[in-house]
């Protein structure tokens, strides 16, 4: 019996101390195309105060408040890309695991094919020509 | 008393790595036979004083000794005994500690057990490794000394990151250890031959089995550390493109390409200077990774302390041995001859082609992940992950299997279109098969998807096809590997296209007693109730669940606090069925008395790790088959022998 109420006094505070989640944090869209269309984007979206998890999986405040925004913006008609802009704008590049591709990115997404140019010599290399 | 034990063996076994590095090169440079006779057994030595330094700082968890300011600072007396155990490695020195231990037993079974290596090239090998040891032993002995003392020892320690506390903690980053710095063997015997300027197919058939090795830990590693974060984090993803998952990744790709180009070494005499380079740059990986999660230059559960002059160090320690290694590389690769030439549609050609898809996969990654962190230090933030990973790599992982599934068909040396092409249709009408199929019962589901389950069914029956028509119990074991490799990355591939494509969501708010529906089930919360563990108090869900007309059964989903330190996880309840695993997590109870539910029908989940238990298990295999092939080489020649 003291276990339980140890235990008891134990959970009270951390749930006590809890603030209400955003609607929509943790309710799907009732439409399941937005719903889905929502997901894929909150998957692409970086929870900005987590150790590199995206909003689609932390258990953050934060992350909770942007899915919430998500949703919101989805269910009021907005395309997905036109969130990721919004929330571009508002928190910088920073905020999307797909980085825009532009001035600082460009290098980036060049590199798998310039990567693939150069294994393609290398690889010649080893082949006797027919 | 133990912890100075434990410092004492520390510094004995890096004065032995001195001693390893002067005996190799006096042994080398003068031909002294006498000097080269003690190497192995002083690796055997330093192997083992290191071992009993990382006993005994298990020993100080073990016992709770406060004193030790490692012990106070990770560990707390009511936690369970095996997380005391295992806390040992949950911190910043004690998991260094444990990579030096790898270290150094590597380097003591190398003196053991290697017997092919022409005795040169094993001298040369054993004072590399002694090297890299005692540039590890410096950072632990001079930055990150495990066994400092605490005074005053304070009453009880802060206790162990809660996420931490898992069995997985007594699994995960030792095999993950083993494999990551098993390679240096590889490094060790690259570094060597090239000393010694003896590179062929002997050196390559001595290399194989320490690769095979390290690779089969590494797999395990990964896939162990793969399904520990699917159902600790609770949202029930299991590869995030995290920069230190991709810390363990691109080791292993480099592995990968490197034990295919053993074999073309080994059996064909081919890619000489490559299979070297392989050798360099999978350590390389190694203690690249090393870098990332240990210099503090990121935040996350594997990143334990942060602190500027440990990165320095480690840095420092990146650029002489990576430096010097690809320096010795410049400097021989000259007087390695580049081996044979291969004909482009040959087993060798594909074997090429692997090597150039996982190598252009290891430089995606590897620029992947330090895209934003040298952005970041020239003042740009920005993130690079899942999507980025997705586009890139997928398609490339993708013509990687297509290519896997045609290599073990070709003839060595030289083969012909048609007769490929003949001896691939049944793959291919398997894939076409099963695309159509999934496009016909499941929908659209998006190009990689819909061409990962496609490109499994061709490699699962393209895998199994060097079995076909051949006396099962006489093929070699190491072909049986392959098969089992092979088709572990079929089953592992088809796990992963299929959980991403028809996983179901279900979020909900719910009263005690309220049905929710996910996919075909029917899940009830019965109530939630309070328990108490040995450090942490939970609420525990009561969820009967319910699929047609079967009986129900419960799952429990937690929510844990821990008082040292203050935290709360999500311990998910998993139920693992036929055709996957039913997710579910306990959240918060709403104002209005309802409590938050999170449900997932995840199908062929289990798949994805099924897959992984496989790719190591052929690895193993194929180790076997390689030594009883020798085994029993030697055999007959003793026979032959006697005999004569």
């Amino acid at each position: 019996m003291r276990k339980f109420v140890l235990a008891l006094a134990l959970i009270a505070a951390p749930v006590m101390a809890q603030r209400p989640p955003a609607a929509l944090a943790y309710t799907q869209l009732p439409d399941p195309a937005q719903e889905a269309e929502a997901r894929a984007l909150m998957a692409t979206l970086r929870c900005l105060v987590c150790q590199g998890q995206s909003i689609a999986d932390s258990d953050a405040d934060m992350a909770g408040d942007m899915r919430a925004l998500v949703r919101q913006r989805i269910a009021g008609g907005e395309r997905p890309d036109e969130v990721r802009q919004w929330l571009i704008a508002r928190y910088g590049d920073y905020v999307t695991f797909d980085p825009p591709v532009g001035g600082t990115t460009w290098p980036l997404w060049v590199a798998p094919i310039v990567l693939l140019g150069l294994g393609m010599l290398v690889a010649r290399a080893s082949f006797r020509r027919r | 008393m133990t912890a100075e034990f434990g410092l004492a063996a520390l510094w004995f076994a890096a004065t032995l790595a001195v001693l390893q590095i002067a005996l190799s090169g006096l042994a080398l440079r003068r031909g002294r036979d006498d000097v080269a006779a003690a190497m192995r057994p002083v690796a055997i030595v330093q192997g083992a004083l290191v071992a009993l330094a990382m006993a005994a700082l298990i020993a100080c968890f073990l016992a709770s000794d406060m004193s030790v300011a490692l012990v106070a600072a990770n560990s707390h007396s009511a936690k369970p005994w095996l997380y005391k155990f295992a806390g040992a490695w949950g911190n910043h020195e004690g998991s260094m500690l444990l990579w030096v231990t790898i270290l150094g037993l590597a380097g003591a079974a190398v003196a053991q057990f290697e017997r092919r290596l022409p005795e040169r090239t094993l001298i040369a090998t054993l004072g590399a490794q002694a090297a890299i040891a005692l540039g590890f032993y410096a950072f632990l002995l001079f930055a990150s000394n495990p066994f400092a003392r605490a005074d005053p020892a304070p009453a009880d320690g802060a206790g162990l990151n809660p996420l931490l506390q898992d069995p997985g903690l007594a699994f995960h980053p030792p095999t993950l250890y083993a494999g990551y710095v098993g390679l240096s063997v590889a490094f060790s015997f690259a570094v060597g031959a090239l000393l010694t300027r003896d590179v062929g197919p002997v050196f390559a058939r001595a290399m194989r089995p320490w690769v095979l090795g390290a690779w089969v830990f590494l797999t395990l590693g990964i896939t162990a550390g793969s399904y520990w974060a699917y159902y600790e984090l609770g949202w029930g993803g299991w590869w995030f493109w995290d920069p230190t998952e991709n810390a363990s990744l691109m080791p292993w790709l480099a592995a990968t390409a490197l034990l295919h180009s053993v074999s073309v070494l080994a059996t064909r005499d081919g890619l000489r200077a490559w299979t070297i380079m392989l050798a360099v740059v999978a350590f390389s990986m190694s203690m690249i990774g090393t870098f990332l999660v240990r210099s503090g230059i990121l935040t996350s559960v594997h990143a334990f302390a942060v602190d500027p002059t440990r990165g320095s160090f480690i840095l420092a320690l990146l650029v002489i041995y990576i430096g010097g290694a690809l320096a010795l590389f410049g400097a021989r690769v000259g007087t390695v001859r580049q081996g044979n030439l291969f004909d482009p549609l040959s087993r060798e050609g594909a074997l090429v082609v692997n090597n150039l898809l996982l190598s252009v996969i290891l430089g995606v990654v590897l620029i992947g992940t330090f895209y934003p962190i040298v952005a970041g230090a020239m003042g740009v933030q920005l993130s690079v992950g899942a999507p980025f990973f997705d586009k890139t790599v997928g398609p490339l992982a993708l013509l990687l299997v297509a290519v896997m599934a045609a290599g073990p068909l070709m003839r060595w040396r030289r083969d012909e279109v048609g007769a490929v092409i003949e001896r691939l249709q049944w793959p291919i009408a398997a894939a076409l098969f099963a695309s159509v199929g999934v496009f016909v019962l499941g929908g659209w589901i998006g190009v990689l998807p819909t061409a990962g389950i496609g490109l499994a069914a061709g490699l699962a029956v393209a895998s199994v096809a060097p079995l076909a028509k051949r006396n099962l119990r006489r093929a070699p074991l190491t072909l049986w590997g392959m098969v089992v490799a092979h088709l572990g990355v079929a089953v592992s591939l088809a796990g992963m296209a299929a959980s991403s494509a028809f996983t179901t969501e279900r979020l909900a708010a719910v009263y005690v007693g309220d049905p929710v529906r996910v996919a075909g089930f029917t899940v009830t919360l019965d109530g939630v109730r309070p328990v108490i563990g040995d450090n942490w108090t939970a609420l525990e869900a009561r969820l009967s669940v319910r699929e047609g007309e079967d009986a129900p059964f419960v799952l429990r989903p937690q929510v844990r606090y821990f008082t040292t330190p203050v935290t709360t996880t999500n311990e998910s309840a998993i139920a693992t069925l036929a055709g996957g695993q039913l997710y579910t997590v306990l959240g918060a109870l709403g104002d209005d008395g309802r409590w938050q539910l999170r449900l997932w029908w995840k199908p062929f989940v289990t798949l994805i790790w099924l897959g992984g238990a496989m790719i190591a298990a052929g690895g193993a295999l194929s180790i076997v088959g390689h030594q009883r092939r020798g085994w029993m080489k030697r055999r007959r020649r003793a026979e032959m022998e006697w005999y004569a």
